[in-house]
């Protein structure tokens, strides 16, 4: 397979970006160091490259077009100019993918998901809507960048108007930006205050390199950005939660509902009933020593689970991760060995967030 | 890249500084470059007997845990206390940071490790193949 270079690819080779295969694009993993970037996110403002991510655009009648179907959580009720975090299922609870739906206007809708999944989602959320809509896949011509961090805000009004300061937690705003339709959204995934911006893919290089010529920002890798979210103990998919995970296991039952019909939502009703034998909970180590993917867990000697990602937190000072649990086991405290015969590091239960004092809700 | 002439190397991206009998022993450039921010090490126990290629500690980066493997044989003399509170020492400077100290058994085993001219060549062989 072919790996794909996303729009901003030269700006990051100017920028000495060590490079590393993602979901068969060419990203950068760090600039100056993991570290440095992770903690520059969490006192400033940090640039990522998420142009390979994917999107989607629906036009038609939301409600007759049968698309509401393909969600496990509501779309006709998003109020325009909002957006909202979700999953679609497979036939037995679980995930194919977690996105985010846009409510662009009344009958139109963006749809942002994972890089690795786009072209599967794309047919799997295409087979529940009707004739007479409009449904295409746009991440080619999509281009996405994150401005994350507590003064993003102020950056963000300096630079696009003070509109910017109006949008709510999952809030965006449509706007003109280099020339061109833009959607700025009060959204991401590092816990502090911050936006992504979908633009055309021809002017984000030379976005990326405006933004990047302010001194309260650095570009942070996808290191950084890994250990930003380990810290507020969101998923990703494919190492977190996959199609073999349901959102009951992954303990994100909130963002599913069970008043519509939707694929998979038979599994879904029975594991609400009965409860689900093991269940998805954050680890701190307390050291230096980090849970790392495919660690057993151990409580008692007896193996209770497994890890499912795992860094050092820089701003915690220890080891931190999430993985799988029996779901008796899982409360805050109880203590475990991870281990992966070779390696064994003490850890302790945590609640997420793991980091507490993100900017992400900000008024 | 820096791979220093006085130094010898392992396949498994150890440097070796031998002095008579000991053997100071850390990781190259390469070795750190590659696990990037190096937030912890497990220092080996002073007095073990260890053989060629024995895991002797562990080092976790941001990115993951490894082992470190003496180049030689002997009896472990010192270790580098100072990395138990400022690991990134061996990201800043590899070479300085020493991890453990051998007394070795039979010092004729540095000579079956690699000149620098030999490990560069490795280095850039196994950049090449990412």
């Amino acid at each position: 397979m072919n790996i794909k270079n996303t729009p901003i690819y030269e700006s990051h080779l100017r920028a000495d970006a060590r490079m590393t295969e993602f979901a068969g694009w060419n990203l950068p993993i760090q600039y100056t160091g993991i570290i440095d970037e992770a903690l520059h996110c969490r006192k400033s403002v940090s640039l990522f490259d998420t142009c390979h991510m994917g999107q989607f655009s629906f036009k038609g009648d939301i409600q007759k077009s049968g698309i509401e179907n393909a969600f496990c959580f509501p779309i006709s009720d998003i109020k325009i100019g909002r957006c909202r975090y979700g999953f679609i299922l497979n036939g037995i609870g679980g995930i194919i993918d977690d996105l985010i739906v846009y409510r662009i206007a009344q009958d139109e809708l963006m749809i942002v998901v994972n890089a690795a999944t786009t072209e599967n989602d794309f047919l799997t959320i295409g087979q529940d809507i009707g004739g007479g809509c409009e449904y295409k896949n746009i991440s080619d011509i999509t281009a996405k960048i994150d401005i994350q961090g507590p003064l993003s805000r102020d950056l963000m009004a300096e630079r696009f108007g003070e509109q910017i300061r109006s949008i709510p937690y999952f809030g965006f705003i449509r706007m003109s930006i280099m020339g061109k339709d833009a959607i700025v959204s009060r959204t991401g995934y590092t816990g502090e205050l911050g936006y992504e911006i979908y633009i055309d893919a021809s002017v984000a290089a030379k976005l990326w390199d405006s933004l990047c010529g302010d001194s309260r920002v650095k570009p942070a890798g996808l290191g950084a950005r890994d250990i930003l979210r380990l810290e507020m103990g969101y998923c990703l998919y494919g190492s977190d939660i996959d199609d073999m995970t349901s959102p009951i296991e992954a303990d994100l039952g909130v963002f599913v509902v069970t008043d519509k019909e939707y694929r998979g939502i038979r599994g879904i009703l029975q594991q609400k009933e009965q409860g689900v034998p093991r269940i998805r909970a954050g680890f701190i180590t307390h050291s230096r020593r980090s849970p790392r993917h495919g660690y057993k867990i151990f409580y008692d000697d007896v193996m209770s689970g497994e890890i499912t990602s795992g860094t050092f937190s820089p701003t915690l000072n220890s080891g931190i991760g999430m993985g799988y649990i029996d779901t008796a086991l899982a409360k805050p405290g109880t203590k475990v060995v991870l281990s992966d015969g070779r390696v064994s590091v003490d850890a302790e239960i945590a609640e997420f967030p793991l980091y507490k004092n993100g900017t992400v809700r900000n008024k | 890249m820096q791979y220093p002439d006085q130094l010898r190397y392992s396949s498994s991206h150890e440097w070796v500084s031998a002095d008579g009998k000991n053997a100071k022993i850390g990781i190259s450039d390469f070795a750190q470059h590659s696990l990037g921010d190096i937030v912890f090490i497990q220092l080996p126990e002073i007095g073990a007997s260890v053989k060629v290629g024995d895991s002797v500690c562990e080092i976790e980066s941001v990115k993951a845990a490894s082992s470190i493997y003496t180049p030689v044989s002997g009896k472990i003399t010192a270790v580098n206390e100072a990395l138990n509170d400022t690991p990134e020492l061996v990201n800043q400077k590899p070479y300085d940071a020493y991890i453990f100290v051998v007394e070795m058994s039979d010092p004729s085993e540095i000579n079956t490790l690699l000149d620098s001219k030999k490990y560069a060549e490795l280095c850039e062989k196994e950049s090449g193949a990412h």
